[in-house]
């Protein structure tokens, strides 16, 4: 319980910062991006020399895929603890 | 976060994918030979691969304003060992670079070194360490799978600094500038992966001892024993 709040707190406190202080809309950024756009400021001339096969349609689909394979992980996590759990109590 | 496609000259993609080459190949005969020696844990290989696939998919805003993702590999490393989550790990790239655009096929060399070779490697080398010196499961757990989360950022960005050294700075300059990007940003999100790393291996320690005494994570005095 206690590590779960610990990371809920770790996680929403850069959140409520944000909130606070009012940030623009290009707050919280993936860190590839900013690496991408580093990358243009001191090597203007670098170009990507190949681009993804496939691509999401859209951040909506991208996010969708997202949570699908966060929610495929979860669920299989979910399954192996409900399973060992039964095992143990059939033991008692 | 994993270095996008097209973000590494080709040497370096050729590079990185030999010098991970001979780790993927261990790591495979690895699990097999685990798997033969006790079928048993399975299952258990399944939930570690899980917990990877889940935590790589949560991108967790950080202070520093930016936000990335954990990349899950502690538990397994510590749990299996670094092989097989070398295996896993890649795996878990190929399968963000194919569907999201996430990483890259070209850097997939690249990130298979970052994220499933140091990292897992870290994090079994700090668990042992800090059981040899006396820590208990639970913090021990903890450094290792955040220790590991961070190596794989470190890397990531001396692997961008090696291609894209600063016009000034050179090599070093270039990684302080992408560890200012990467690392910083990692620290609070590390620490995250290292607690819920261990809230799961908590609930495995209750409930999956069998499996975890048959691959000596814990013996048979040891009661579980972490602060829920």
């Amino acid at each position: 319980m206690l590590l779960a709040l610990m990371t809920a707190v770790l996680i929403s406190l850069p959140l409520w910062r944000a909130g606070l202080h009012g940030t623009g809309a290009e707050t919280f950024a993936g860190t590839d991006g900013q690496a991408q756009e580093l990358i243009a400021q001191t090597h203007p001339n670098y170009r990507p020399w190949i681009r993804p096969l496939w691509e999401p349609p859209g951040s909506e689909v991208e996010t969708l895929l997202f949570s699908l394979q966060a929610a495929t992980g979860a669920g299989v996590i979910g399954y192996y603890l409900g399973f060992v759990r039964g095992r143990v109590s059939a033991k008692r | 976060m994993h270095i996008m496609e097209g973000y590494l000259p080709i040497e370096h993609c050729v590079a990185w994918t030999v010098a991970a080459a001979p780790f993927v190949a261990a790591g495979a005969r690895s699990i097999s030979r685990r798997m033969e020696e006790n079928p048993r844990v399975k299952l258990l290989l399944g939930v570690t691969a899980a917990f990877t696939f889940t935590l790589s998919a949560l991108k967790l805003p950080s202070v520093t304003g930016s936000s990335s993702h954990p990349t899950g590999i502690g538990l397994g490393a510590v749990i299996f060992g670094p092989g097989a989550m070398t295996v896993i790990g890649l795996i878990v790239l190929l399968f963000q670079a194919l569907l999201l655009a996430h990483g890259g096929i070209s850097t997939l060399g690249a990130n298979t070194f970052s994220m499933a070779i140091v990292g897992p490697w870290v994090s079994y080398g700090i668990y042992r360490l800090a059981r040899r010196a006396g820590l208990s499961l639970g913090p021990a757990l903890f450094f290792a799978a955040a220790l590991g989360d961070l190596a794989t950022y470190v890397t990531t960005s001396v692997q961008l600094a090696l291609a894209f050294p600063d016009p000034a700075r050179g090599v070093v300059g270039a990684m302080l500038k992408f560890m200012g990007i990467f690392a910083i940003t990692q620290v609070p999100l590390a620490a995250s992966e290292g607690f819920l790393t261990v809230l799961v291996m908590n609930q495995l320690i209750a409930y999956s001892r069998p499996e975890l005494r048959d691959l000596g994570i814990v013996t048979k005095t040891e009661t579980g024993g972490i602060a829920e």
